[in-house]
């Protein structure tokens, strides 16, 4: 039974950590039809400037951690701004080259944060707590699941209410349902666009610093791995589909997490298994509504 | 009269091409800056016979991405398979079988087992289009890389890869004075997915897969069945990809788990985009171009004047796959036909006035 509890914990708090990452994803995805091959950079880069100044101010405390987590969620919103203002917008309705030119920009800066800090992944300190264990129901929790899964709570809670109480909410969920009618009603949707690239770009941002507090650890190849399960959560979740980013993220780590203990570590490949299901059963994923791109 | 003369053209063009690949291991060309060393050295060799696996890999591609308009994320799984499947075979045979028939059957097998796979993932990948077409074909590539990370049945080897078992295969294909057999293999697996691209793209079938990717609802309306068609292109080009992965392993002696990781069909994108989408020859060269850049690069890195540079310059430019990810950005944004676009508009340009111009539509889905 403790057993069984800890996995479905650890499971939700790396859910937590997918979710993240695959909330931008899918909330790009669904207003503007682009999949961001350069998400994973907007975390890891984040994940490195959010450990290189924490480490300055207060190395292995929680105000250290604290601001390493405010510079990273400022780190992916600039950086995923600066992405969709100087190469996204210019190549505005062609989908394709878009996503190429994201695929072309996230292998670059994973060689450029190479040559920066090197390919070994650098370990981090952490405030003390974070390491050790929570017994609940015989279960020893390691404590930094609770932060993960408080934190995508949070995000999650930030990013319903601006999408329902807001103007650009407004638009963005319009944008999502029917962007031609939209554009038609005489709204500007560009600058839906770069303000949900920064709100995807900030989730990413907190995701790489909390992404390096679950492995204790910084590394360029560390965005990159996570975009790949990021990609199945929002395909499994329903591309678009906020919610369905919630729940695909929890159900994929849950079943990752429960395939590596009974099943002999085969977790990536149930994954990819409940991927191809899914799909096969119901293209548009869980919660995804017929695409029109 | 002028189409027929055009087509001996390009035929008497593309056979002085293979002859003048052919003789270059007899003949000591050295080109400073491009080729590590003159023309005849195994090193040379060794690195235009990958530059020509590579294009022929890329050709694959480009049968799936420039004419079928399927943008797979797998298509290194398909050359993974090839490579790791000449080697594992080899090595399940050697015991059972005689030992000179162990690589011609090793061959067969690995052809059979392409053709397996290829029909499998596709009649599975291909029931979903667009985003999560691309999705599922990067999940089975993904799944593949697991699989020979965990060295399954102690046969992938893990994280080390495989080695081909040297003792059974030919003499010929043996030893660093033998290069240049390697070298003559890869140009032949090089022109055969070129005749093989020529043909798919010149039947019916193509066509129809032409058709497809501009309007598939206009297709299925006229009767046809876009996915038994897509299906087919798909097998054929994972089988190719599957020959240019055997000659990978035999090439290199062996493959490691860099070659299923999902960077790599990243890289082969990247390779079309820059030759150009829908260009044949486009692939070819971006392919040659991407792999002779890529070690040039990484050779440049290492010199002198480069790391006496400010670390501001010094990072990026001793970063390769930094300078040919920008590099892709920007043909991307300003030169959308890659190089053979390029060159097409230069050429139109030049011939201006005595023929009309012959502005291809850009091969791009949109």
């Amino acid at each position: 039974m403790s057993t069984i509890l800890l996995l479905l914990i650890t499971g939700v708090g790396l859910g937590a950590l997918y979710f993240l990452v695959a909330s931008g994803l899918s909330l790009i995805y669904g207003l503007m039809g682009v999949l961001n091959f350069a998400h994973g950079s907007f975390l890891t880069l984040a994940g490195f400037l959010g450990w290189e100044v924490g480490r300055r101010v207060s190395d292995g405390t929680w105000a250290g951690l604290l601001i390493g987590m405010l510079v990273g969620i400022a780190t992916g919103a600039i950086a995923a701004a600066i992405t969709e203002l100087v190469f996204i917008r210019k190549l505005y309705n062609r989908h394709i080259e878009q996503v190429l030119v994201t695929v072309g920009l996230g292998l670059a800066t994973v060689a450029l944060f190479e040559g920066i800090w090197g390919s070994d992944p650098i370990r981090i300190a952490k405030p003390a707590w974070l390491g050790q264990t929570t017994n609940i129901l015989g279960a020893n929790i390691p404590n930094d699941r609770w932060l993960l899964i408080g934190c995508a709570a949070l995000v999650l809670g930030l990013i319903v209410l601006f999408l329902k109480k807001t103007k650009y909410g407004l638009i963005i969920r319009a944008g999502v349902e029917n962007r031609t009618m939209v554009t038609a009603l005489g709204i500007d949707v560009r600058r839906a666009f770069t303000i949900v690239f920064a709100i995807g770009g900030a989730a990413a941002g907190l995701g790489g610093v909390l992404a390096s507090v679950y492995y204790g650890q910084v590394a360029a190849h560390q965005g990159t791995s996570l975009l790949i399960y990021a990609f199945i959560v929002t395909v499994i979740g329903g591309l678009g589909s906020l919610s369905g980013a919630a729940i695909a993220a929890v159900l994929v780590a849950v079943i990752q997490q429960f395939a590596n203990f009974y099943l002999g570590g085969t977790g990536d490949l149930a994954v990819v298994l409940a991927l191809a299901a899914v799909l096969l059963v119901k293209p548009t994923g869980l919660l995804g509504k017929k695409t029109t791109h | 009269m002028q189409r027929f003369s055009s087509i001996w053209f390009k035929i008497g063009i593309g056979v002085a091409l293979i002859v003048v690949a052919a003789v270059l291991p007899l003949l000591a060309i050295n080109i400073p800056g491009i080729l590590p060393g003159p023309t005849y050295t195994p090193g040379t060799l060794s690195m235009l016979a990958y530059a020509m696996l590579i294009a022929a890999l890329a050709l694959s591609y480009h049968l799936l991405f420039g004419v079928g308009g399927m943008l797979s994320f797998g298509h290194a799984l398909f050359f993974a398979a090839g490579a790791y499947g000449l080697a594992v075979m080899m090595r399940l045979l050697a015991p059972q079988v005689p030992e000179s028939a162990v690589f011609l059957i090793a061959i067969i097998l690995t052809l059979g087992l392409a053709v397996a796979v290829g029909n499998l993932v596709g009649a599975l990948a291909l029931r979903v289009t667009g985003i999560s077409f691309a999705m599922v074909t990067l999940a089975f590539a993904q799944a593949f890389n697991v699989l020979v990370r965990r060295n399954t049945g102690g046969l992938t080897g893990g994280e080390e890869g495989v080695t081909v078992p040297v003792n059974f295969l030919p003499d010929a294909l043996v030893g660093v004075l033998n290069t240049r057999n390697l070298y003559w293999l890869a140009l032949a697996i090089l022109v055969i997915a070129y005749l093989v691209c020529v043909w798919v793209q010149n039947s019916r079938l193509g066509h129809v897969l032409a058709a497809t990717r501009e309007n598939e609802l206009r297709v299925r309306v006229l009767g046809l069945r876009p996915y038994t068609v897509r299906l087919f292109v798909f097998a054929v080009a994972g089988v190719l990809a599957a020959v240019a992965g055997i000659g990978f392993v035999l090439l290199q002696s062996g493959a490691t788990p860099r070659i299923t990781i999902a960077d790599f069909t990243l890289t082969l994108l990247v390779i079309v985009v820059l030759g150009g989408v829908g260009y044949r020859w486009g692939a070819i060269v971006g392919g040659i171009v991407y792999t002779i850049l890529d070690q040039r690069l990484s050779a440049l890195a290492s010199s002198g004047w480069i790391q006496s540079l400010p670390d501001v310059l010094r990072i990026p430019l001793s970063e390769p796959l930094f300078i040919l990810g920008m590099l892709f950005v920007l043909v991307v944004m300003f030169a959308p036909g890659g190089i053979a676009g390029l060159a097409k508009t230069l050429t139109t340009r030049s011939a201006k006035g005595v023929r009309t111009m012959d502005v291809k539509a850009s091969a791009n889905g949109q």
